[in-house]
């Protein structure tokens, strides 16, 4: 019954975006067809979830070619962030339907954002299940195609600049990831997670921590771990509101589950713990003091979103079952938050008609929903006490605090003024585009106007844009997941913890791979011969 | 195991020339330099496949030793796929920056520039319409 479930999270969304292709100029059947198949997918995730928690982790060898042909594992770890990530999907396609219902997309549909959309969902799920190191690129490159064109979408220019280096940077790392198979390969005879796993602890050190760096840079550039995380700032605030809602949200986070699946199950060895642990305090500093020098709310967020990098990267570095627990919790946390904050920008956009917190005030007279819905994920963000972000935060530092020597102290130093900082930048955000009156707003002069004034007999009108209730009404739902997270803390970090137990050296990992042709019966996992 | 020296050597000049053209400025050379280290990554993974042997098709008569081992040239064809994929995806890119920009150059982030040059607001609007959104310029290339 699990075993069937598993290929489904990635076929659904693949069909449908075939449906939604062959729809074409058909905005509305698209829009059903793409918001059906994601919810599909979240039904189909949590099911998984709920399996798997009761029973333990499935394993479907893909057309019983055995461990030479594409193995898919659904543990704990991997379900939860399926849940995860088609809950967020989810709410992100309902707000740019309903973005693209308001502007008129039913005359001029562009016909591959759909598509595109269902792709990166397709990718994101693969790169979640998969369980040998070809597929996980394989995921990766699906979802990094998909990425390049929704960041591209519509060719201006500022998104056309930000995607190149996008497209660059992000090909570099795929490329060092291929190289890595190769090495991992030649090394090991195997891609398979398991084998590698297994085999791995016979080669000589120094073999050991070339292919584990490498992997780990390869990694460290899609997560945006610090010296690896400056094209992230740099390309994310230029695309469309809701393509950086689901990148902020969830591009980063795989590249932080693939760092915790390499720490965890194939180089579980301490060597390299103690620099990932400085990079851990360096992304979290240096992100959060680009979060202060910016005038953008993206911009913004896309920097505190490299600084949260760091918590997660702490969590892993730590190599304890406690540290992986608050590191899973806070990636569920921080998928959760900061895509509700790029959501909330977007209807601050729709609103003011900018992001420029500079430019922009008076917003918590003329819009208090959209005040109300950026303020709560802000302080989440922040990691105020009652919300999640205190948890996890709370959690990361008492993980660290077992280690106690003096990088564990730095380090909690390091996250409580970056936590600090955090909460600086966004109520700075918070005071000028919301709390200051908008007439106190200086400088409010583009090029645009200051022509306009020039030719005094120029009529001008004025166009009023109202924000869709779609698009309201999905960014208020993540909210409310958000305090969800507050509220179910207590179950949800029961979750990361067992987890996180599964996930306690490759051991685990090892025997339900390798170990279940014969006890699992081969009801569902593909009945026919091969 | 023995690998070929002849295909290691290729595959160091391949890569080695795809990262000189990667970090010019210039973005028609990344291109190349994309795809000169994907094709070096890939004799890579062709050369971690062990020394060269029979096709790998079976045959009762042949020792399994003296085959060439298949999986790697399946993860190549894999990878040759996709560098395809985004090798096009990337001159599109390119073609579409090009008639934007007229530039053939990776442009500086305009917030970027701002924050260096210490101005705290941010740049002006572009309102210069975009030139190159038809397909047929009127005027002729520059």
């Amino acid at each position: 019954m699990m075993a069937t479930l598993v290929p489904l999270v990635v076929l659904v969304p693949l069909l449908a975006a075939a449906l939604t292709l062959v729809l074409g100029r058909r905005a509305r059947p698209q829009r059903i067809v793409a918001a059906l198949a994601l919810t599909t997918v979240l039904g189909i995730s949590v099911a998984l979830l709920i399996g798997v928690d009761t029973g333990g982790t499935v394993v479907v060898e893909a057309a019983n070619w055995g461990l030479l042909g594409i193995v898919l594992v659904v543990d704990r770890l991997s379900a939860l962030m399926l849940v995860v990530s088609s809950l967020v999907l989810l709410a992100v396609l309902v707000f740019s339907i309903g973005q693209g219902l308001a502007d008129g997309d039913d005359e001029t549909p562009v016909s591959i954002y759909y598509p595109t959309y269902l792709i990166l969902t397709t990718g994101v799920m693969v790169a979640f299940i998969a369980g040998d190191l070809f597929n996980l690129y394989v995921g990766f490159e699906i979802l990094l195609v998909a990425s390049y064109v929704l960041i591209t979408l519509g060719g201006t220019r500022s998104r056309i600049r930000a995607g190149i280096t996008y497209v660059i940077v992000s090909l570099l790392s795929s490329i060092l990831f291929l190289a890595a198979i190769g090495m991992v390969y030649g090394a090991l005879g195997t891609v398979n997670l398991a084998q590698v796993a297994e085999r791995v602890q016979e080669l000589p050190l120094d073999v050991q921590i070339l292919l584990h760096v490498m992997l780990l840079v390869a990694f460290g550039i899609k997560a945006a771990v610090f010296p690896l995380s400056f094209w992230l700032p740099d390309s994310y605030p230029s695309a469309p509101a809701p393509v950086t809602a689901a990148f902020a949200g969830l591009l980063t986070k795989i590249g932080v589950y693939a760092i915790i699946r390499l720490e965890t199950v194939i180089f579980p060895t301490p060597e390299l713990n103690p620099a990932l642990m400085v990079v851990a305090l360096l992304t979290m500093v240096v992100g959060a003091l680009g979060a202060v020098a910016q005038a953008d709310i993206k911009r913004i967020l896309s920097f505190t979103l490299v600084s949260h990098i760091g918590y997660m990267i702490l969590g892993v570095a730590l190599g304890t079952v406690a540290g992986t627990a608050a590191a899973i919790y806070y990636i569920v946390h921080h998928i959760v938050v900061q895509t509700t904050l790029f959501l909330a920008a977007g209807l601050v956009e729709r609103e003011a008609g900018s992001t420029s917190i500079t430019r922009i005030g008076g917003l918590l007279a003329s819009a208090p929903l959209v005040a109300v819905l950026f303020f709560l994920p802000a302080l989440n963000l922040g990691g105020i006490p009652p919300f999640s972000g205190f948890i996890g935060k709370l959690g990361l530092f008492q993980a660290t605090a077992v280690q106690g020597d003096a990088l564990a102290y730095a380090l909690i130093g390091g996250g409580a003024l970056v936590s600090l900082l955090t909460l600086y930048a966004l109520v700075r955000v918070w005071n000028l585009v919301f709390w200051r009156p908008a007439d106190d707003v200086e400088g409010d002069e583009t090029r645009l106007l200051r022509s306009v004034e020039e030719a005094p007999d120029a009529p001008v009108t004025t166009e009023t844009r109202t924000t869709p209730r779609l698009m309201t009404l999905s960014t208020a739902g993540m909210v409310v997941v958000g305090l969800a997270l507050t509220i179910f803390a207590g179950p949800l970090y029961a979750v990361a913890d067992r987890a996180a137990g599964d996930l306690d050296g490759p051991a685990a990992y090892i025997a339900v791979v390798l170990g279940t042709e014969g006890e699992l019966p081969p009801a569902s996992a593909g009945e026919g011969p091969p | 195991m023995t690998v070929s020296l002849v295909l290691v050597v290729v595959m160091g000049a391949l890569v080695a020339c795809g990262v000189y053209l990667l970090l010019e400025r210039s973005l028609t050379r990344v291109v190349l330099g994309f795809l000169l280290i994907g094709n070096g990554v890939n004799l890579l993974i062709l050369i971690m496949g062990g020394p060269a042997g029979f096709a790998p098709i079976y045959d009762e008569t042949i020792d399994p030793a003296a085959y060439n081992d298949p999986l790697p040239q399946a993860l190549i064809l894999t990878a040759i796929v996709i560098t395809l994929a985004v090798s096009s995806f990337l001159l599109a890119l390119i073609y579409r920056s090009w008639r934007l920009a007229n530039a053939d150059d990776v442009a500086d982030d305009a917030d970027d520039v701002a924050l260096r040059e210490g101005s705290v607001t941010m740049p002006l609007e572009e309102v210069a319409p975009d030139e190159g959104d038809t397909d047929f310029p009127v005027e002729a290339t520059r």
